[in-house]
């Protein structure tokens, strides 16, 4: 009932601002509707929490502990940055930026946009998997070039190509999973359903899994943008709408990571060997490397957060890789924070790049006179996402090194110093837009700062507390992917 | 079934994939864009003949619906949508490539022989009638890859990438007799919607830079 109502909601939410349109409250309804979606999630995590695991629709849904933060965290990621979006969205209007035919198709992709990603991660089935993660492509390639400019069709003619050749090769995968799995568990439908997979995953024929697990971790590796497949990821977070960018960045990476996870454990149980784990810590310790370096050169702000994305989550597919209870739930931590103190800090960098009419970082000067607030919200969300403690970053990030230590002793001075690196390039840009003198004026509107603050307020509460029951659902997630 | 039928199903299966080589490799040295949407098509009847092939041969009856699929969606929508398009934004250039066309073939050979190689070992183990057409199934899913690189304009990358479907689709149902019914629907609605999305972004770019050309699409890039 409960799932019904998460996946339905957005739908229909969908629909409706398609009909609704361009008038004046389709805003506010794309907030009411990605509120009513919250409340189903949490309703959903209420019902988790209280009866365990569950399936639904003749196994073709389930939640257990590994997708149901995700789901919570999404719904909330989704309602805030509805609440972000509606004053920004406007101001770009006004600003003549957009059309009122384009607020009309933002509005309705935001809400399909949601379904596809709530749909990732609540079926079983890992062909309707594949399914979704494509439809996630689909509804936000027309949002990435929304501004109709020469760089933003490009970006969205990168990214609709990248990720479309990626996602063919998951699907590949996904065909010689189901080639394996066919032989025990019969053609009929349900040979590619997750939890039956799961059960005689000791049995799958090894060759077939591994071939099958590296064609679905390149695939969905392009989504997390995994160096060297992330060429579209830069370009389209700064060429998009910065909620789109916060929405990108914040739940469609996790979501991908989260397929490439459900693969990993199948792989794991078949293969008896390092091979996918070796493979992750790999792809995820490139990434980290790469993106930090590539942050000292970026020019434009956005473009900058984006390279931190893929920072982060080479962190935690190298977690994930290391394949232990303790870094498999650091890995689920630092999903949890990053996806918070990344999209806050773009709803920081969206209102500071509307006043300042640019994105270009050496052009933003001393946010902290003209709005106080966003340079307090955009310092400190860069303070958290740099690891500062006592934010949540730090929390996760020091687990993650200190089982690295303990595991792979090899990797650790790598990441350290990628860290290093990272910190000084971020801080450096960061510190003279906040701080410096600026002749612009103050905004003329007032910026809806509260989802920056709340995020931050959550980061720093991870940071210093962990709720038992969360620990505890980390804990049973962490297990199984360990 | 006797056995006769299904060594003549598989013989015939055989055929069919090595014309589904060809037309890849056709598709890799064509010029010009209208006999690509041709070869495209074509490409389309031979994946729902070898699907209605299997079908018959096994008895496997939802293949049947994947064959139908296969024949409205890209034998008669696709062509159809992509003709219209090249109506409607009056492209009449020919194809251009970046590399010239005997180096691509020899590097799609090349290709072949790898794809061969990879799906070697899987064929082994197949126990269906069509194993040994895994192989193709893989080359031509490289050699659609191979020639979206190659291509310099849109409307062939798009072609390319549909290409490549067409392989993956001729790789699942020579391996394992077809995915699942909704998988399968839902792959098929992916296309679609994204074909749709294309054609309005096809309008888009050619609004902004009064071409095709994707060399025009080379701007963002990091210094």
């Amino acid at each position: 009932m409960e799932l019904t109502a998460v996946l339905a909601l957005p739908l229909i939410g969908g629909m409706v601002l398609a009909l609704v349109g361009h008038r004046r409250p389709a805003a506010e309804i794309n907030a009411a509707f990605s509120l009513l979606t919250l409340f189903a999630a949490a309703a959903l995590t209420a019902r988790v929490i209280a009866g365990g695991p569950l399936t639904a629709y003749r196994q073709q849904f389930f939640v257990d502990s590994l997708n149901v933060f995700l789901v919570a965290l999404t719904a909330f990621v989704g309602f805030t940055t509805a609440l972000f979006s509606r004053p920004y969205m406007r101001v770009e209007h006004d600003h003549g930026k957009l059309t009122a035919l384009r607020l009309r198709l933002y509005h309705s992709m935001f809400q399909l946009f949601m379904f596809t990603m709530l749909l990732a991660l609540l079926t079983n089935n890992m062909g309707i998997l594949w399914v979704a993660m494509e439809a996630a492509t689909l509804t936000t390639v027309l949002l990435v070039s929304l501004y109709r400019t020469a760089a933003s069709l490009e970006a969205a003619w990168k990214y609709f190509i990248l990720c479309g050749v990626g996602i063919a090769q998951a699907l590949f995968g996904t065909i010689l999973l189901y080639f394996a799995a066919e032989k025990l568990l019969g053609s009929e439908g349900s040979a590619l359903l997750w939890t039956h997979l799961d059960t005689v995953k000791a049995h799958l024929e090894p060759t077939v899994l591994s071939l099958a697990f590296v064609f679905l971790l390149v695939g969905y590796g392009t989504k997390v943008g995994l160096v060297p497949l992330h060429n579209w990821l830069p370009d389209a977070h700064a060429e998009g709408p910065t909620p789109v960018s916060a929405v990108l960045s914040g739940l469609l990476l996790n979501v991908a990571l989260y397929a490439v996870v459900r693969c990993k454990v199948l792989a794991d149980g078949a293969l008896r060997s390092a091979l996918a784990g070796q493979l992750m810590m790999g792809f995820g310790l490139l990434s980290v490397v790469v993106a930090a370096f590539f942050l000292s050169r970026q020019k434009d702000v956005k473009r900058m957060f984006a390279y931190s994305s893929i920072e982060h989550m080479g962190l935690i597919t190298f977690a994930f890789g290391m394949g232990e209870a303790t870094a498999s739930f650091a890995g689920l931590l630092h999903m949890t924070v990053h996806s918070l103190t990344k999209s806050a800090i773009f709803f920081a960098v969206g209102h500071a790049a509307q006043k300042a009419g640019t994105q270009v970082m050496d052009n933003i000067r001393g946010l902290i006179k003209i709005n106080p607030t966003v340079g307090w919200g955009l310092m400190l969300g860069t303070l958290a996402i740099l690891g500062m403690p006592p934010f949540g970053v730090f929390a996760s990030e020091f687990l993650i090194l200190t089982s690295a230590m303990r595991q792979q002793p090899w990797a650790t001075p790598i990441l350290l110093m990628a860290l290093g690196v990272a910190f000084a390039a971020v801080f450096g840009k960061v510190q003279p837009m906040v701080f410096g003198d600026t002749s612009a004026r103050r905004l003329p509107h007032p910026p809806a700062i509260l989802p920056v603050f709340v995020h931050l307020a959550l980061v720093l509460m991870l940071g210093l507390w962990i709720p038992p029951y969360l620990a505890e659902w980390y804990r049973q997630a962490a297990k199984f992917i360990g | 079934m006797t056995p006769a039928t299904v060594s003549i199903g598989a013989q015939f299966i055989n055929l069919l994939a090595a014309v589904l080589l060809l037309l890849s490799f056709a598709m890799l040295s064509q010029r010009r864009i209208l006999s690509l949407i041709d070869l495209f098509a074509m490409q389309g009847a031979v994946l729902f003949v070898s699907t209605l092939v299997v079908a018959f041969t096994t008895g496997q009856v939802h293949l049947y619906y994947s064959a139908t699929l296969t024949l409205v969606l890209k034998v008669l929508l696709l062509p159809w949508i992509l003709h219209r398009l090249i109506r409607r934004l009056n492209v009449k250039w020919d194809v251009e490539t970046l590399i010239n066309i005997p180096t691509t073939m020899l590097v799609g050979i090349v290709l072949v022989i790898f794809a061969f190689n990879l799906a070697l070992p899987i064929s082994e183990l197949a126990g269906t009638i069509t194993r040994s057409t895994l192989g193709i199934a893989l080359a031509t899913v490289m050699l659609s890859f191979l020639m979206m690189i190659t291509r310099r304009k849109a409307v062939p990358q798009v072609i390319g990438f549909l290409a490549m479907e067409n392989g993956l689709f001729f790789a699942a149902t020579s391996a394992t007799y077809g995915m699942p019914m909704v998988v399968e629907l839902g792959i098929a609605l992916d296309v679609l919607v994204g074909m749709i999305i294309l054609g309005v972004f096809f309008f888009q770019i050619r609004e902004q830079f009064d071409s095709l050309d994707i060399r025009h699409l080379e701007q963002l890039r990091e210094e």
